[in-house]
């Protein structure tokens, strides 16, 4: 029954993991804004220019 | 006929309707816009919701301060060669066809690289090459489409957001770990004696004391501060209950658990602390958008023009910043400008809206060499101004900075802390008690009933009844309109028992008027005279009446003077009319009789014969009577204070219940004081004002109130913003205050309730953890969701069904 020891350190490393990547999204602002994207993703594809979304994106990963 | 709405913003065309592309709209500014989105193939915009624009106001030169280097690196967020980052705040933003255009900026000029709107900040964050597109012209191409950007002084400081996301990371991690330890007590809550279980025990136990540290002492640190600086102070707030049970349940927890005497505590805990982060969370959250704090800086422009003469050389235009501007230099106001500092006119005609500052609704007129305060806004023409002093020391400043002195209210004891007082007392003996009580019966029983009474009692209930109602409320009275700085000023409000109106701008309405007209009946061909001469002028008077008076054939002009602060003299063939002061129109009329004037008035004489007066006057909000008698009925003193003359007081006498106290000709100081009076007199006086002539009264009042036409720009020193057009909400947003302070107290006896069959537990030495589990979480939620319920019920009852507008 030691493999409990081993699920223990699993269930928790992977509850600790999604609580840094939340903790991250939390500081690259993800939260700063919840409703503008559930907007934005409406509009039409193609009248949005493809670069500009690029280097918008360029410029949060930065 | 039906008047066609604009295709662009939506506004009725009443005056001219500009025809074009088989679409009407209500004026060329409309009209520019569609030209523009239509050229750069944005007109998308229209589909995504009808009539979605602003109508825009563009004036020469309004970011003409952008030109200076100064301060746009103050206003930049990111600054290199190629690559710049702005963040412009646009309060005309509304819809999603907003967010579509202004994501879509880099269609209209290839300098912007791209654009990201934060809707509900509205934040605008945009990526420009600066060799290609300067801030100037960025702001200038923004504002031609109807989204004028708001820059103040108070944007260059900027570090005011930040800290808001300290919660969410407390509130990450206290429900991170209160799930986990909840999931690993589960083999505690049902004692199953099962041999492998047994065996990890201590496992499980040591983990949750490790998830336990950072819930304790950083999501929960907060509450050691406050109770520990309540103490210092000599208050026992909410904190200190909150604060000691987290401590002892965190000790005993873990002297449980090094010492394997049980299991502990720590779901209970880690819960405990989630949930009253929960609260403060919500709290936090509404309306956390409309700031408050704005001072008075974020009226004022950030910078000016600023002429410089040298001899021999031709006067420069500089643009500086306004903390640069020293006495005695000479400074250019434009049209629509706000004059940032007292002065003295030294070129042009001043026409000085003092709106602002006094409340006086129709501008004054100022000629060369008188002086201007700051806070007044030009509105004819531009003036050169020489600076008598440097901002700091301006009478606006002034008037400001007394309100910050003062600003300290009268000490107002919430409900929850003046509970938590006596809360914290009972509590704190019950458990020396039955310690003392215990220590006879069974001697090694009497730390652990000791510490269970301290667990169960904490009033973690208690703590968030308020928040949960308070925040609710909030939401509740945003959607009707009503937006209030935090959860106190409800306490507060229900507790009003007098009530002061401002009357101009707060009881009569700004946008509105009425005109009448007495005297001999115009001819059509005078008509069309007037409305031809009212549409070539600039005056505000002008640009009202002509907007009130029935379209007209309009004729060209022969001739056409306007002298500032007197009227108008316009000719077309050999007709002549003058329109405007009575001395102007009809030199010698006004002696004869020398009852003074009391209304505004505009007088009219066709070919030197007088011929009448049109009396403008502030229209009443629809529903004032109502509203009084309304107020009146639950017995509310009422006053009003005003800053205008006496005109209207046989009108509003008639209004008010005859014990009301009726004041005119009102400088801000009289009202300051005149509150205070009322407070000296123990009333709990609410303030309903609007501009910042009311401020002081405002800040003074134990409740402020402002009334605005738009609620992005508000006064200081207000607790509240209401929006006109729930003006005659007024009674029901104060029913359901008291409303809500009744939920509370109602709240407050069901976690007192849960407390004693805890407490009953507690004293007894029964208190398992699966008790203190089951209990805890559960008078947590049923607060929570009795709260959220009883608040919801009694504001439709109240304030009826939201209607979304």
């Amino acid at each position: 029954m030691t493999i409990i020891y081993m699920l223990l350190a699993i269930s928790i490393s992977v509850a600790i993991l999604f609580f840094i990547i939340f903790i991250i999204s939390v500081k690259k602002g993800q939260y700063d804004d919840v409703y503008t994207p559930s907007v934005r993703m409406l509009f039409d594809d193609e009248l949005i220019d493809e670069s500009t979304t690029e280097i918008s994106k360029e410029f949060k990963d930065n | 006929m039906e008047k066609p709405l604009c295709y662009h913003c939506g506004d009725s065309c009443d005056t001219d309707i500009v025809e074009f592309d088989d679409k009407s709209f209500c004026c060329h500014g409309c009209k520019t816009v569609f030209e523009i989105l239509q050229s750069n193939d944005l007109t998308y915009y229209y589909k995504l919701a009808t009539n979605p624009g602003n109508s825009p106001r563009f004036q020469e030169g309004k970011f003409n301060f952008l030109n200076n280097e100064e301060i746009v690196d103050k206003l930049l967020d990111f600054k290199d060669d190629n690559y710049c980052i702005v963040n412009f705040i646009i309060p005309s933003i509304h819809c999603s066809s907003c967010i579509w255009v202004l994501e879509n900026l880099s269609k209209m000029h290839p300098g912007i690289l791209s654009t990201v709107l934060n809707f509900p900040s509205k934040t605008l964050t945009i990526n420009f090459k600066p060799k290609e597109i300067s801030l100037k012209q960025i702001a200038e191409l923004i504002t031609s489409i109807g989204y004028e950007p708001s820059v103040s002084l108070q944007d260059e400081s900027k570090e005011l957001k930040k800290s808001n996301k300290d919660i969410i990371y407390k509130l990450g991690i206290a429900g991170f770990a209160f799930g986990n330890i909840m999931f690993l007590s589960f083999p505690e809550y049902f004692e199953v004696n099962e041999f492998w279980l047994d065996q990890f025990k201590p496992v499980f136990r040591w983990i949750m004391l490790v998830f336990s540290l950072p819930v304790v002492f950083y999501a929960g640190w907060d509450y050691f501060k406050s109770a520990f600086k309540g103490l210092k102070s000599g208050i026992l707030n909410i904190d200190v209950p909150i604060a000691i049970g987290i401590l002892v349940l965190f000790l005993r927890s873990s002297v449980d658990i090094i010492f394997d005497f049980g299991s502990g505590f720590f779901d209970s805990l880690s819960g405990l602390v989630f949930f009253l982060l929960v609260g403060k969370f919500f709290q936090q959250k509404t309306y956390a958008y409309l700031s408050f704090e704005r001072d008075y800086k974020s009226y004022f422009p950030i910078g000016v023009t600023k002429l410089e003469s040298t001899p021999n050389t031709p006067i420069k235009e500089l643009q500086i910043e306004l903390r640069q501007v020293k006495a005695d230099d000479v400074l250019l106001i434009r049209n629509g400008e706000l004059l940032p500092v007292d002065a003295e006119i030294i070129k042009g005609q001043g026409l000085i809206d003092y709106s602002f500052v006094t409340g006086e609704s129709l501008p004054v007129v100022k000629q060369i060499g008188d002086k201007v305060f700051a806070g007044g806004k030009q509105q004819s023409g531009a003036i050169e101004v020489k600076v008598l002093k440097a901002l700091d020391q301006s009478h606006l400043t002034q008037l400001w900075e007394n309100q910050i002195l003062k600003k300290s209210k009268p000490q107002f004891q919430n409900f929850t802390d003046s509970i938590s007082q006596r809360f914290t007392i009972i509590i704190l003996s019950i458990a020396i008690v039955s310690f003392v009580a215990w220590l006879l019966i069974d001697a090694s029983q009497s730390l652990n009933v000791l510490t269970a009474v301290l667990i169960v009692a904490c009033p973690c209930a208690i703590a968030l009844s308020a928040p949960f109602t308070l925040g609710n409320l909030l939401r509740i009275y945003g959607r009707h309109g009503f937006y209030l700085k935090d959860g106190t000023i409800i306490e507060r409000l229900a507790k009003v028992n007098h009530i002061v109106f401002d009357k101009t701008g707060t009881l009569t309405s700004n946008e509105n008027n009425i005109i009448e007209y007495k005297g001999i009946e115009l001819t059509e061909s005078e008509k069309d005279l007037l409305s031809s001469s009212l549409r070539a002028s600039n005056h505000p008077l002008s640009r009202l009446l002509y907007k009130e008076l029935s379209k007209h054939q309009i004729l060209t002009l022969d001739e056409f003077h306007e002298s500032v602060g007197s009227g108008i003299r316009a000719q077309n063939n050999e007709q002549v009319i003058k329109i405007g002061a009575p001395n102007f129109v009809f030199p010698g009329k006004n002696d004869k009789n020398d009852n003074k004037s009391l209304n505004t008035e505009v007088h009219i004489s066709t070919n030197e014969v007088y011929k009448g007066c049109f009396y403008i006057k502030n229209k009443y909000r629809e529903g004032l009577k109502l509203l009084v008698s309304e107020l009146h009925k639950p017995n509310y003193q009422m006053s009003l204070i005003s800053g205008d003359n006496e005109s209207e007081k046989d009108f509003l006498s008639t209004v008010f219940p005859p014990e009301t106290n009726l004041k005119f000709n009102q400088k801000p100081d009289d009202k300051l004081h005149f509150v205070e009076s009322l407070q000296n007199s123990n009333s709990e006086v609410l303030m309903l004002g609007d501009g910042l002539n009311d401020s002081g009264a405002l800040a003074q009042s134990n409740v402020g109130i402002v009334l605005s036409e738009n609620i992005n720009t508000f006064s200081p020193a207000a607790d509240a913003i209401l929006d006109s057009k729930s003006f005659q909400q007024i009674p029901n947003l104060l029913k359901l205050s008291k409303k809500g302070i009744n939920v509370i107290k109602l709240s407050l006896i069901f976690s007192l309730f849960y407390n004693l069959i805890g407490l009953g537990f507690a004293v007894s030495g029964h208190l398992a953890p699966v008790v203190a589990a089951i209990l805890m979480p559960l008078s947590s939620i049923s607060i929570v969701v009795f709260t959220t319920l009883a608040t919801q019920w009694h504001s439709r009852k109240i304030l009826g069904k939201f209607k979304k507008s």
